[in-house]
């Protein structure tokens, strides 16, 4: 242990903890800016400097560890006065246009100018870059805005493992993005937003697609309906001051009508929808290689909900794509649904139909615009609204939202399980997908308490589970004795390492589950923020609450998805199923 | 295979294709193509197995690793203080004339391309130069001329 | 007049000839570690490139660290305004720094060094490579398993800051490290590392050579041993010089000064600014409790006679650090572009002279707060230019 003093205070801290850390475990606030607890701490921003007795200079509390009798100060006159001085001159070199700006009460360089309380603007200036990129359908970047903290160059390379955001040039010119005339739009970005999540002011943001929805509502001859993914749910209170984990459902059903829209779907039916189509897919190719034994069979299965995941695997492992479930995301299949199921049962004319998704997640904003995504002519889904953009509106409308009554989603695609629930967290679309297809080979309930697999859940980066089958239906008998592994990661970093496993042909395991943002959609690039381990794990918690709260609780089990295999679908991996349900990826190049 | 592409390949047989290795390739494209190119830059990431973002972000650090087109001979004039000091203007504006460029363009034929650079750790022989890897130090306008001539002459025997 | 208090003292150790390297390097890899390490410590040499660190304790350090790869490198990434000494010792005595560095290898246990070149002295490559594969034939020849290599830098003054220097040889861009962890443990791709300036390493060279009392009788207390001073600007003789430290500014200045010295620059672009009334109180060297002010220096010296405008100069300098920042952290890369529209606005007449004070209390922001060497350093210029020669700063 290691005793030091901070402001007076006598402290003990264990071995390794920074100044910073020992502060705030002793409720001493030391103003910070760039940090981001385990993730990003490189004392570039130097606002959280202290003074440690018998230094020459000032320490970065974030970055310096905390010694042996170090005595230390964070609030003398020198670092207050200092602090304000660096707080100036990133302000100097940012517009400061706070009214006009989606920020505006929701950015950090308000909050700490709030903290450090500054009223006079000594040092004014040369401006160093004004570039505003919005080439891309799902991130815009604003570098005017940009004051260099580097936390999207840390999560883009180091969570990520895209390494697309990077500091370039050197000294006042040093801009952080991709290359200088490289694109957004044209790059090899994955669109997951974590970048986004992380920028503490408004140099990144989701390209909003707001306005469209609002035209789309006012227009009288369209019906508008809407689906919320299952993530959206256990973020979305977050946005009017709820707690982290607290679940809105209800509510959030309530806003979405009355903001006009005529339908209110769960995108969840579709992820009931998606466990049947994948489960069978897998089985499929289990069959494959353990009935017939061709020689191509293609092993591991790779999930596909996740759109940033599949275009960082369209660049980096074009060569692999093979190993892709072929089944459309969620939403896109509640989408393809609406506009040809839906649409001849209420008689609508289809090209009348907009279809708006409301998601935990920025990445699907751009998989709207892929080609694979038109049936008929028809976009499958029209508009992608973030979770925080739904916030925004519903704001914007004037809806006091704490008081709604709950509301429901509505027929025939609205009805869902508890299997449906947790696609929102990692582990989730393995864990649904087991418990339906053990039920299918086994004819038995999934073994676990309460249905989980607990090695699956939990932040942990890489997570595997092996499930025997013992005792199977007939018709599965060639899977007697057979260890059934599967992993599941979120975030690239993890899904790099399972697809070099793949490509090495080292990788052990039938089925994989990748989701591409760190903890899954609960913390995706559309997501309410700040975003950290505790939030997400307080969202994680509201989810598998959800799942537990409900009778149904798999799949193959939703009555209102067996109605669409009888009266429209047929069954699972049929032809119409291909046509509306599955797609086929794009080789893309590495850089 | 584009020439580059193929020198590209060689430098990292030679150097290695870990990280560590980067600098040296860049400087040897450079060496060789005066800069490096969005496609040189795209190729030594493939090469190297690193997103090309941080091979452009990496090379614009560095004032020596040009990412814009430049000439045959880059010239640098030396700005710092003891340089600046001692007529470095006249000398830029003496290269000026007599290439008919500004600091910062290259000669229309791709020749010369005439920079400025910070100190060259010459100050004692002030105002000083570099034309591609050679010093030129104690220059006055006349200075400059003659060696500018010998170089427009070599480049005119080269031809 | 000179001050009775010390006179200039020429010596002559760094460019006399290295024709004994080989004994040197023989008889010292002979010599246990820790004798060479307590030779370098009583000789009470300090790092040469500027920061003044022991160079005894910092071998040592080092070589108490327990792993089996280790490095030496030399920094040679020459780049204050005003040095250019390195340059001078790697094309005239560049065995006597391969001998330092094989023999810093066989204190610390390494055997692998590099030479960080800048890339400004791209042209010395061809010699100096001569010269090492001669060292690594000599080497072979007894059996002594060093390898020494150049790494050229590219054009970035930042890069003479020993952890920037790491990360540029490891591949990226040259911006320095969070300390600690110091080089002595975490170097070079994460291994132990010595990383000394040129100048240091031919130090060591003639302390092993001689012995460290040779080195010791010279100069003053803290700042023992004689030093190579790079001397520019308005002098009737510019070059490189080996002196005694511990030197009055005012002997310097009578010896160099071209009669009308109105300041010199001590350290260069990053050091001290001292006006004429400062001359007599000002000594050179590390910290020492000389009569006034003693200045530590990587050995430039610029002087500046009455017709040189002190403004011009503090811009020149500006637009220095504006560029060569590496642009990582806030105080640094907006700071220095701040401070020169500063002194513009106020040369300009669109901001009053009081606004000096304000770009004044900016530069101690800097100084305290800053992530390395290079932004701490541009208030000691600053500070000294703008409260010397106020006026030249407002009209």
């Amino acid at each position: 242990m290691i005793n030091l003093t901070i402001n007076n205070k006598k402290l003990q801290v264990e071995e390794g903890t920074t100044i910073f850390e020992a502060a705030k475990l002793n409720n001493i606030l030391i103003p910070h800016f760039c940090y981001m607890e385990n993730v990003h701490q490189i004392g570039s921003c130097r606002i959280c400097v202290v003074e440690v007795e018998g230094g020459k200079t000032l320490m970065a509390s974030c970055v310096t560890p905390a010694t042996e009798g170090m005595i230390v100060h964070t609030n003398s006159e020198r670092v207050r006065d200092v602090r304000k001085v660096i707080f100036e001159l990133m302000l100097s070199d940012h517009p400061k246009e706070c009214l006009s700006c989606w920020r505006n009460q929701n950015c950090e360089l308000q909050d700490l100018g709030n903290l450090i309380q500054l009223h006079e603007f000594r040092y004014e200036g040369a401006k160093s870059k004004d570039v505003i990129d919005s080439s891309s359908p799902s991130i815009v970047r604003d570098s005017s805005k940009c004051i260099l903290c580097r936390r999207c160059v840390t999560v883009c390379n180091e969570i990520q493992g895209v390494g697309l955001m990077n500091p370039h040039h050197r000294g006042f010119s040093t801009f952080i993005g991709p290359s200088e005339d490289e694109l957004l739009g044209e790059s090899v970005c994955t669109n997951c937003g974590q970048c986004v999540l992380v920028c503490p002011v408004g140099a990144l943001k989701e390209k909003d697609s707001t306005a469209a929805v609002w035209e789309a509502l006012y227009d009288k001859s369209r019906t508008v309906v809407v689906q919320t993914a299952p993530a959206v749910r256990a973020a979305l209170g977050e946005v009017f001051a709820y707690e982290p984990g607290t679940l809105v459902t209800g509510k959030m059903a309530a806003a979405l009508h009355q903001l006009g829209f005529d339908y209110v779907f769960d995108t969840n039916f579709a992820a009931d929808l998606t466990i049947m189509e994948e489960g069978s897919e897998f089985l499929e190719r289990v069959t494959n290689a353990f009935n017939t034994k061709e020689k191509n069979h293609v092993l591991p299965m790779i999930t596909s909900c996740s759109p940033g995941w599949i275009k960082f695997m369209e660049h980096r492992y074009p060569d692999q794509l093979a190993h892709l479930s072929s089944c459309k995301s969620p939403h896109m299949m509640l989408g393809a649904l609406t506009k040809t199921y839906f649409a001849e049962k209420m008689n609508i004319d289809p090209a009348k139909l907009f279809v708006v998704s409301v998601m935990p997640c920025t990445a699907k904003k751009f998989e709207i615009t892929r080609p694979e995504m038109f049936s008929n002519g028809l976009a499958d889904v029209d508009a992608v609204i973030t979770t925080r953009e739904l916030g925004r509106m519903i704001k914007d409308a004037g809806i006091d939202f704490r008081s709604l009554e709950d509301g429901e989603f509505d027929s025939p695609l609205g009805l869902s399980s508890g299997a449906a629930d947790i696609f929102g967290t990692t582990g989730g679309v393995m864990e649904a997908a087991l418990r339906t297809v053990y039920e299918l080979v086994t004819g038995r309930e999934l073994p676990g308490i309460k249905l989980h697999i607990k090695p699956l859940s939990g932040l942990n980066r890489i997570k595997t589970a092996e499930l025997k089958i013992e005792n199977p239906l007939p018709a599965y008998s060639f899977l007697n004795g057979v260890t059934v592994k599967v992993a599941v990661t979120s975030g690239l970093k993890g899904a790099a390492e399972l697809l070099e496993q793949i490509k090495n042909g080292t990788s052990p395991y039938h089925f994989i589950e990748i989701m591409g943002c760190p903890g899954g959609c609960i913390s995706g690039g559309g997501q309410p923020r700040p975003v950290n381990d505790a939030i997400r794990t307080l969202r994680l918690e509201a989810i598998y609450r959800e799942d537990e709260g409900k009778l149904l609780r798999k799949s193959h089990e939703n009555e209102d998805i067996q109605m669409l295999y009888r009266d429209f679908l047929g069954a699972p991996l049929g032809h119409k199923s291909h046509e509306l349900l599955h797609t086929v990826y794009a080789q893309r190049s590495k850089n | 295979m584009y020439p580059v592409t193929e020198l590209i390949k060689n430098l990292a047989d030679r150097h290695g294709r870990e990280r560590r290795n980067l600098l040296p390739i860049l400087q040897g494209v450079v060496e060789q193509e005066k800069y490096l190119s969005e496609y040189s830059m795209i190729e030594i990431a493939r090469e190297l197995d690193l997103p090309a973002s941080e091979v452009y972000g990496t090379a614009t650090f560095y004032s020596f690793l040009e990412y814009k087109k430049m000439g045959k001979y880059i010239i640098r004039i030396c700005k710092t203080i003891t340089c600046s000091m001692k007529g470095k203007n006249q000398i830029i504006k003496t290269i000026e004339d007599m290439l008919k460029i500004n600091v910062g363009e290259t000669t229309p034929d791709g020749n010369f391309s005439l920079l400025q650079t910070n100190c060259l750790g010459f100050c004692h022989k002030a105002p000083a130069m570099l034309i591609n890897y050679e010093v030129y130090t104690d220059l006055t306008p006349e200075k400059v001329r003659e060696i500018l001539t010998n170089y427009i002459n070599k480049k005119g025997r080269e031809e | 007049m000179p001050s009775p208090a010390y006179l200039l003292k020429r010596v002559d150790f760094i460019f006399k000839d290295e024709k004994d390297w080989k004994e040197i390097l023989k008889n010292s890899i002979n010599r246990p570690a820790h004798e060479l390490i307590n030779e370098l410590i009583s000789s009470e040499l300090k790092g040469r490139g500027g920061a003044g660190f022991p160079t005894g304790l910092k071998w040592k350090l080092t070589a108490e660290v327990d792993d089996s790869i280790k490095y030496v490198i030399c920094n040679a990434d020459e780049g204050e305004p005003g040095t250019f000494k390195d340059r001078e010792i790697l094309s005239k005595v560049p065995l006597k720094v391969l001998t330092s560095m094989a023999v810093c290898g066989h204190v610390i246990g390494s055997k692998e060094g590099y030479i960080y070149l800048r890339g400004e002295y791209f042209f010395l490559q061809p010699e100096l490579n001569k010269s090492i594969r001669e060292f690594k034939d000599y080497c072979n020849e007894i059996n002594f398993d060093f390898t020494i290599r150049i790494f050229m830098g590219s054009g970035a003054y930042i890069c003479g800051e020993e952890t920037a220097l790491f990360e540029s040889m490891e591949g990226k861009r040259g911006e320095p490290r969070n300390k600690p962890p110091f080089p002595s443990t975490y170097g070079y791709m994460g291994k132990p590392t010595v990383i000394n300036n040129v100048e240091t390493l031919a130090h060591c060279y003639t302390i092993f050579e001689y012995g460290s009392k040779r080195f010791y009788d010279l100069g003053v207390q803290y700042s023992r041993g004689s030093k190579l001073f790079s001397v520019s600007g308005d002098t009737p003789k510019p070059g490189i010089y080996e002196l005694e430290l511990g030197m009055s500014l005012v002997d310097f200045v009578d010896e160099f000064g071209d009669g009308d010295t109105k300041a010199v620059q001590v350290g260069g672009a990053s050091g001290f600014l001292v006006p004429r009334k400062g001359f007599r109180e000002t000594t050179i060297g590390f910290q020492g409790k000389l009569t006034g002010i003693s200045l530590p220096t990587g050995g430039s010296m610029m002087l500046f006679n009455s017709s040189r405008s002190m403004y011009n100069v503090l811009d020149n300098y500006l637009e220095f650090f504006r560029e060569e920042s590496c642009g990582q952290c806030t105080p640094c890369r907006v700071g220095c572009q701040q401070l020169l529209n500063g002194i513009k606005a106020v040369k300009r007449g669109e901001k009053n002279a009081l606004y000096l004070n304000k770009l004044m209390r900016l530069t101690e922001t800097m100084q305290y707060t800053a992530k390395c060497g290079l932004g701490q350093s541009v208030a000691n210029s600053f500070s000294a230019i703008v409260e010397n020669f106020r006026e030249e700063m407002i009209y």
